[in-house]
């Protein structure tokens, strides 16, 4: 590595050669405004110009996100030909943009109007036509509006660096430009796997979740009986919504907020992961031992399963059968804990906290229902959550510390907080499988090859007498890798965790957006360590939980006991196992 | 995808097949797609997806770029009116204006009866002609609105149809 000495307003500094001055600037405590170019250049289209700066040797003004550094560039960020040229860049990108932010649901977090506050943009500087908008809220999980669309490419890079044949792109050209999927048709009807990676990139509004928050509202307006379940990733970025540090474990603040929400219920999905754990542990060994389709793929990612759907269908019969941790523990609270309270299944009214968007496309497909109850009756993004509990007047910072309602459901182990973070599934699958083939505990608890963030893992774990090989993978790219080996015939797997968002649910398209405009108190490189970070709240959870293996968990041992029998039981199949079906990518009639 | 047949699936293959060497062939094939096929819609650019190992977005947008695509099928005689700036003073608007009322289509639109389609198109670097009008190719000079039902009508003629 080689430094380059440079100087920022006259004060100098040695930064890597090779950094952009935007990325030189940020080291050295400056934050540059900036919109297209998203982390060291995972989007650098230098189009926007709202990051432009003098800088010694550039002709004009420099747009610091793709200028690179050079010994003894001399940069000036607050010169007035500076500031007057990112304002007005900024006054440009407004004079085409459906300006209302009162009424945006990215307002308070969109770069845009921060960018536009600070630069101190001025209103109707640019006055003329605005591009015709496509509005899609259509699909189950994003809304697209192009009306606040700046053209930045982040999605369409995003997309495609997650899952390798990107389903976003630009089209037409000029003033008739727009970034979406192929024929500006909705996601509904494209190859989106509804995962929202591209939803956290978006600096707008032009993409955001689809809220569900009036359904919520509704349910409890009509008297149903509310219960809510947080899937493991919440506890680990619901904090940042109120400004806490990335990887703040928020549990017991979370569920003290659920209580005053007015839920009847809190519950954590974490005992749903163990029961998954239980179910799809022993479906492995069924597949092993009676000579069935292997690999088996874990199914509980929804963005996963999408995108098996539409260009996998022929593996399907690899997908576990298994629902997703949520799914399964929907069905059990409209069963047995419904017969346990003495509740008709009709009136419970269940809502997931989620990390994801594709859970809100999940919960709506015709398989996720037991004799026409809907397992999980509304999904809310962590976002969404927050957005609840500010509604409320509640300070969350300041609530006490509580804990989830503990009756039939409220045990949960290390296994399932792990389900948050990729590897965390394969993780605990193997804690169980080694038990039930092994006859006891695997020495150490933790399977460290499985963990990390490499786009793929693998391991081999001797038990039952044979070498079980098994591969993790997030994001499609990756994924696609270790399925075309299967297609093939080469792959060498027993079991293979597929996770729909690169890292996991930690990363979903759910969760909290992350961006170094926002967080002047994180370490400069937060954008590449907001992941782990959150991946070790989860860690330190398992680690603090005396129950370390879904198999110990007494509360999945007395549902057994009292209702499902044993694991793959036709009751259990009838609850908790769900199917498949192959669809075209394209699903419009071509006119 | 249903509606294309196996023998236009081969063929599109073929013409990808065709470029293989090439470092970026997608401009190279969708031309020939288009003037073999007259147009490239989506079924058709799955198909080049699936070959080239692009994505359908990325291939849509190099289709809506250019206006020498076209997601429809276009008019036997294809009609350029050209917009740029030269043609544009001289008054160009008013003539693709008028090729449209007299034809009853929008610009980019094609007659029921597939005859003809206009296209706007942007500077076709024959600006000394402004404004000037392509018809299959060839440039019509200076043209001037009351021309344009004449010119319809030659062509109307030509296919030997009754006015
Ligand atoms: S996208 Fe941003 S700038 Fe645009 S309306 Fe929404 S909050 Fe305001
Ligand atoms: S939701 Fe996921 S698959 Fe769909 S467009 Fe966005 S990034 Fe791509
Ligand atoms: S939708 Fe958002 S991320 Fe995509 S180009 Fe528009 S502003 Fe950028
Ligand atoms: S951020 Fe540099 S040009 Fe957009």
């Amino acid at each position: 590595m080689s430094l380059v000495n440079i100087k920022i307003e006259g004060r100098p500094y040695q930064v890597e050669e090779g950094l952009t001055i935007l990325e030189a600037a940020r080291q050295c405590g400056y934050e540059i405004p900036s919109l297209c170019s998203f982390n060291h250049g995972e989007c650098n289209q230098g189009s926007c110009r709202v990051c432009l700066v003098e800088a010694t040797g550039a002709r004009g003004l420099a747009a610091s996100c793709v200028y690179q550094v050079a010994e003894g560039m001399e940069v000036l960020i607050n010169s007035p030909k500076a500031v007057a040229a990112r304002r007005t860049s900024v006054e440009l990108l407004l004079s085409n943009h459906n300006v209302n932010c009162q009424q945006c649901g990215k307002s308070g977090q969109c770069e845009l109007q921060n960018v536009a506050r600070i630069v101190g943009a001025r209103e109707g500087m640019f006055k003329g036509a605005k591009t015709p908008t496509t509005y899609d809220d259509v699909s189950p999980s994003i809304v697209r509006d192009t009306s606040k669309c700046i053209l930045c490419g982040r999605c369409v890079e995003r997309c495609k660096n997650a899952h390798g044949n990107g389903v976003l792109g630009f089209q037409n050209r000029g003033f008739d430009a727009k970034v979406g999927p192929a024929m500006d048709i909705s996601f509904a009807d494209s190859p989106c796997i509804m995962c929202g990676q591209c939803v956290t990139v978006c600096p707008t509004g032009a993409l955001l979740p689809k809220s569900e928050i009036d359904k919520v509202d509704f349910a409890r307006a009509q008297g149903k009986y509310m219960v809510v379940q947080t899937a493991p990733a919440v506890r680990a970025a619901l904090g940042e919504e109120f400004g806490l540090p990335i990887g703040t474990p928020v549990t017991g603040k979370m569920a003290a907020a659920l209580r005053r929400l007015g839920f009847n219920r809190v519950y954590d999905v974490d005992f749903g992961a163990d029961l998954t754990i239980m179910e799809e542990a022993n479906e492995l060994l069924d597949r092993v031992k009676s000579g069935g389709v292997l690999p088996m793929i874990t199914s509980c990612s929804p963005g996963w399963v999408n995108y098996a759907e539409t260009y996998y269908a022929d593996l399907l019969p690899h997908l576990s059968s298994c629902k997703s941790p949520h799914q399964m523990q929907g069905a059990i609270i409209k069963s047995y804990f419904a017969q346990a309270h003495g509740l008709d299944p009709k009136d419970i009214f269940v809502v997931s906290i989620m990390p994801c968007t594709a859970k809100k496309s999940e919960k709506d497909r015709a398989q996720m229902e037991v004799d026409g109850i809907r397992d999980v009756d509304a999904v809310l993004t962590v976002c969404e959550l927050g957005d609840l509990i500010k509604r409320s007047g509640m300070q969350f910072n300041r609530l006490p510390e509580e804990g989830f309602d503990y009756d039939i459901m409220g045990t949960s182990t290390g296994a399932g907080v792990i389900f948050g973070v990729t590897g965390g599934v394969m993780e605990a699958a193997l804690r169980t499988a080694y038990r039930v083939l092994e006859g006891k505990e695997h020495d150490a608890v933790v399977f460290n090859a499985v963990r990390g963030f490499d786009g793929i893992r693998e391991a081999t774990i001797a038990m039952g007498g044979m070498d079980v090989k098994v591969a993790v993978a997030s994001g499609m790219a990756n994924a696609k890798i270790l399925l075309d080996q299967i297609r093939e015939g080469t792959s060498p797997y027993h079991f293979i965790e597929i996770m729909g968002c690169p890292g996991g649910c930690i990363n979903g398209g759910g969760m909290p957006i992350v961006r170094h405009c926002f967080l002047p108190n994180e370490d400069v490189d937060i954008v590449d360590t907001y992941r782990a970070k959150r991946a070790r709240a989860l860690y330190t959870e398992d680690e603090r939980n005396t129950l370390r293996q879904s198999h110990n968990n007494p509360q999945i041992i007395e549902l057994y006991s009292r209702f499902l029998e044993k694991p793959n039981s036709h009751k259990a199949h009838e609850l908790l196992h769900t199917t498949y079906a192959g669809r075209e990518p394209f699903r419009v009639q071509d006119h | 995808m249903a509606r294309l047949s196996g023998a236009s699936v081969a063929r599109i293959e073929e013409i990808c097949d065709a470029y293989q060497g090439e470092k970026t062939p997608l401009v190279m094939i969708l031309s020939d797609i288009q003037r073999e096929f007259g147009y490239v819609p989506l079924e058709v650019q799955e198909v080049v997806s699936r070959k080239t190992g692009l994505s359908v977005a990325e291939i849509y947008g190099v289709v809506t770029f250019y206006s020498f695509f076209s997601l429809t099928p276009k008019g036997k005689h294809v009609i350029g009116c050209c917009l740029g700036t030269a043609c544009y003073v001289k008054g160009a608007q008013r003539i693709i204006d008028r090729f449209c009322n007299d034809l009853g289509i929008e610009p980019g639109g094609t007659t029921d009866d597939g005859m003809f389609t206009i296209d706007a198109l942007r500077c076709i670097g024959a600006c000394a002609a402004a404004p000037a009008v392509t018809i299959d190719g060839k440039v019509y000079a200076r043209v001037d609105i009351s021309q344009v039902p004449g010119i319809i009508s030659a062509y109307r003629q030509m296919e030997g149809g009754a006015e």
